[in-house]
């Protein structure tokens, strides 16, 4: 595992802010992995904050969009996107009001009497995925197909920069815990880790005083990324490793992320969609780095204004951590559901690949947590040898970036290996 | 600020090590070792390391050159091939020995097979061979340390080759002796206070791995001790250890990047392979040392070791049922 200069410096002392509500937000309809949604609403149409703007009438894996402020719908339309680039989104111009939907919050004595069903409705309903970065359907994971005995909070946050989620454990622990309390019931487990890496003590020490008597366990990881990836944390926690193509089910396991957590508490206990959540504001050109509470469909320009004046003109503006995080190419892109971060990279922390031959020093070999020979990959993927690619296990690799991070002849190769897996014949 | 901003794809940081700096570390740290062979064989080591470097710098420039490909001798492979040439040398040799291997190693060695990152076998090492072949005479005319006579001496390993003197004390000399250079030898292999010093920088500095030169010390070491000549467990350990080239190949060039497997484990077995071969070469060979063919020999079989030595990959040959390793 490697050891990564964190930077987490910058903004781990500074408490959760709400940001101030966006004039406009850019709420794409596809924030998850599954089909993407169909809008609800029509360009003209008032919205509330939390209601429901797009769905779908089909048994197939997505979840719901909702709107994240009140006001008017002004456009439908391609807008740019954290993941794909381009894609269809509905634009919503705030009316200043931020007035809600009935938010229908429940008592304990009522969340006691409802069944994992129910539980699993409401996540739906409230459009939860996985906020670490996946976004996949959290109703989905929630309902596996055969019996578990272990669920793990993943709350390794090993992505250099990223705070949010140790933001949260610190101020929502009790929240979070109760949000443990009903995926336990939903999944039926026996077994529950709540697993940290060793580099948030404070974290550790607010988890393992509530969790006395619970049988909770807080399960401690040596901090190194990338200790957080789902494989990496089942085996780290369990000493179980996941078959290639399979599942965490499979193992008997399955893993949710801090901020999931704290949204689907919000969802059951408050009866609140998912429309804001917690996005670390960081970088080194940013004179005020922050945590921030925002509304999905802020954009970048807003996030500035929050946390600006720019020190540096950023080379790179990042969603997501800076080893898996992804570029992006417009100020008008906005935050979407698994959007942890938000970091703005000097040239000066920008290393650009300079693509010298493989040396065959086998760095990359020993840095990749699965085991694959990540150089062998590239090499293959260069002379387009497909077969050859996948037979050195190019669809099995996760895309850490452990390799191209120790390489030193700064080759590509997590990008040679993304190319291949397109490539490679299904 | 511009509104559309630059791309690139992940991971978006790194760690900052490159190859040039790997190349100029392990140079640097060859240094003492290159001061101690002045030390102790006088000025006419300078002339060789000199012209070693010089000559395969100015072969590779040329070279790429010609080949209208970007020059790259910043990155201190050319000059790092010229400098473990010329440890591998006497400081007895004519100027054109270093000359004509400098040439050899980067022009043959290195890019007939396409240049660094390509070769298959260490071109220091290969020049090295060459010019034993060639020039026998030169290439085993060693002198004696502190010597401004420039007379002949046998290198320790010789002597033993020889069977005249079976002990360090009957050769004369103490191990302290050979732990700081005072014996006949390359210029660069002889103090091994020196190289180790540049060795220990480098394994902490992460540059080596330590697999390849435990495995071929021990190995080399071991098996000396259990089958030499005087009987079986009768031979010395750490003089097998303290003389030839041992120390020199075993932290510098059985750790090289590109002609060694890509693995630990792979690299422990390099070792251990060319600890076999250095012994039989040294025990039963022609020659008194063997630590540069057993290096070469050992290139020849990396691609086969990475064939088989691979990482264990995550996953695979657990139990379905339980994730568990199986």
């Amino acid at each position: 595992m490697l050891k990564l200069r964190e930077h987490k410096e910058l903004t781990r002392d500074k408490a959760i802010r709400k940001a101030a509500l966006p004039e406009k937000v850019t709420i794409p309809l596809s924030q998850h992995i599954g089909k993407i949604c169909q809008p609800l609403v029509k360009v003209g149409d008032s919205v509330k904050t939390g209601e429901l703007i797009a769905t779908l009438d089909e048994k197939v894996v997505f979840s719901p969009v909702h709107s994240s402020v009140s006001g008017k719908v002004i456009a439908i339309d391609d807008m740019p996107h954290p993941l794909l680039g381009r894609a269809k989104a509905v634009v919503i111009v705030s009316d200043g009001l931020d007035e809600k939907i009935k938010e229908q919050s429940l008592s304990s004595s009522q969340i006691e009497q409802l069944t994992p069903h129910d539980i699993r409705k409401i996540i739906f309903d409230c459009g939860i995925v996985g906020m670490g970065g996946a976004a996949f359907p959290t109703h989905i994971k929630l309902s596996p197909p055969k019996q578990l005995d272990s669920f793990i909070l993943n709350a390794a946050e090993c992505e250099p920069f990223l705070t949010s989620d140790e933001r949260l454990m610190l101020e929502k622990t009790d929240q979070i815990l109760m949000a443990v309390d009903l995926m336990v019931k939903c999944t039926g487990v026996k077994n529950v880790f709540i697993a940290i890496e060793d580099n948030k003590p404070e974290a550790i020490k607010a988890f393992e005083k509530r969790v006395q008597g619970t049988g909770y366990r807080v399960q401690l990881l040596k901090s190194g990324y990338p200790q957080g990836g789902e494989k990496q944390i089942i085996s780290s926690v369990l000493k179980r490793e996941v078959p290639a193509g399979k599942l965490p089910f499979d193992v008997g396991a399955v893993v949710n992320n801090v901020a999931t957590a704290y949204a689907l508490y919000e969802a059951v206990y408050l009866g609140k969609s998912l429309y804001e959540r917690v996005v670390t504001v960081t970088g080194d050109c940013l004179s005020n780095p922050q945590n921030l509470l925002v509304r999905i469909g802020t954009t970048i320009n807003d996030l500035i204004a929050e946390c600006g004046p720019l020190q540096k003109e950023p080379e790179r503006i990042v969603f997501g951590g800076p080893m898996m995080g992804l570029t992006q190419y417009s100020l008008h892109t906005p935050v979407i559901k698994n959007t942890g971060g938000v970091i703005f990279l000097s040239e000066k922390e920008i290393h650009p690949p300079d693509e010298a031959f493989c040396l065959r020093c086998g760095r990359c070999v020993e840095s990749c947590p699965l085991g694959l020979a990540p150089c062998l990959i590239g090499l293959a993927v260069e002379k387009k040898k497909w077969d050859l690619a996948k037979s050195y296990g190019a669809l099995e690799c996760m895309e850490c970036g452990s390799c191209s991070y120790v390489c030193p002849q700064r080759r590509n190769i997590v990008q040679e290996i993304k190319y291949a897996k397109q490539r490679i014949p299904q | 600020m511009r509104d559309k901003l630059r791309v690139g794809s992940a991971p978006h940081i790194h760690s900052g090590e490159a190859a040039s700096k790997v190349m100029w570390a392990v140079f640097f740290s060859l240094v003492p070792s290159g001061i101690a062979g002045v030390f102790i064989f006088g000025i006419s080591a300078v002339k060789v390391i000199l012209v070693s470097v010089v000559t395969c710098v100015v072969t590779e420039a040329l070279i790429q050159k010609l080949n209208h490909k970007k020059i790259t001798v910043s990155d201190g492979s050319a000059a790092l091939t010229g400098l473990l040439l010329a440890y591998n040398l006497s400081s007895h040799v004519p100027f054109w020995i270093p000359l004509i291997g400098g040439i050899f190693a980067i022009a043959v060695c290195k890019h007939t097979f396409g240049g660094l990152g390509a070769n298959i076998f260490n071109p220091a090492l290969a020049a090295r061979a060459f010019l034993l072949a060639s020039w026998p005479k030169h290439m085993t005319d060693f002198v004696r340390p502190f010597n401004l006579d420039g007379l002949s001496s046998a290198t320790p390993l010789a002597v033993l080759k020889e069977a005249k003197l079976q002990s360090v004390e009957a050769m004369g000399l103490s191990y302290t002796d050979l732990f700081l250079g005072n014996r006949g030898g390359c210029l660069g292999e002889v103090c091994v206070l020196a190289l180790v010093l540049g060795a220990v920088y480098l394994l902490w500095r992460g540059y080596i791995w330590y697999h390849a030169p435990v495995g071929f010390i021990l190995t080399a070491s071991v098996l000396s001790m259990l089958f030499s000549q005087q009987g079986f467990l009768k031979g010395d350990f750490f003089f097998s250890i303290l003389t030839g080239g041992l120390i020199l190949g075993a932290f510098f060039m059985a750790t090289d990047y590109v002609t060694t497997p890509m693995t630990k484990k792979g690299q422990l077995i390099f070792g251990i392979g060319c600890g076999v071969l250095t012994f039989v070469i040294r025990r039963f060979g022609g020659y008194p040392e063997g630590v540069s063919y057993s290096i070469l020999m050992m290139n020849a079989a990396t691609p086969l070791i990475d064939r088989w030595v691979k990482p264990r990959r995550y996953g695979a040959k657990v139990s379905g049922l339980t994730g568990k390793r199986v």
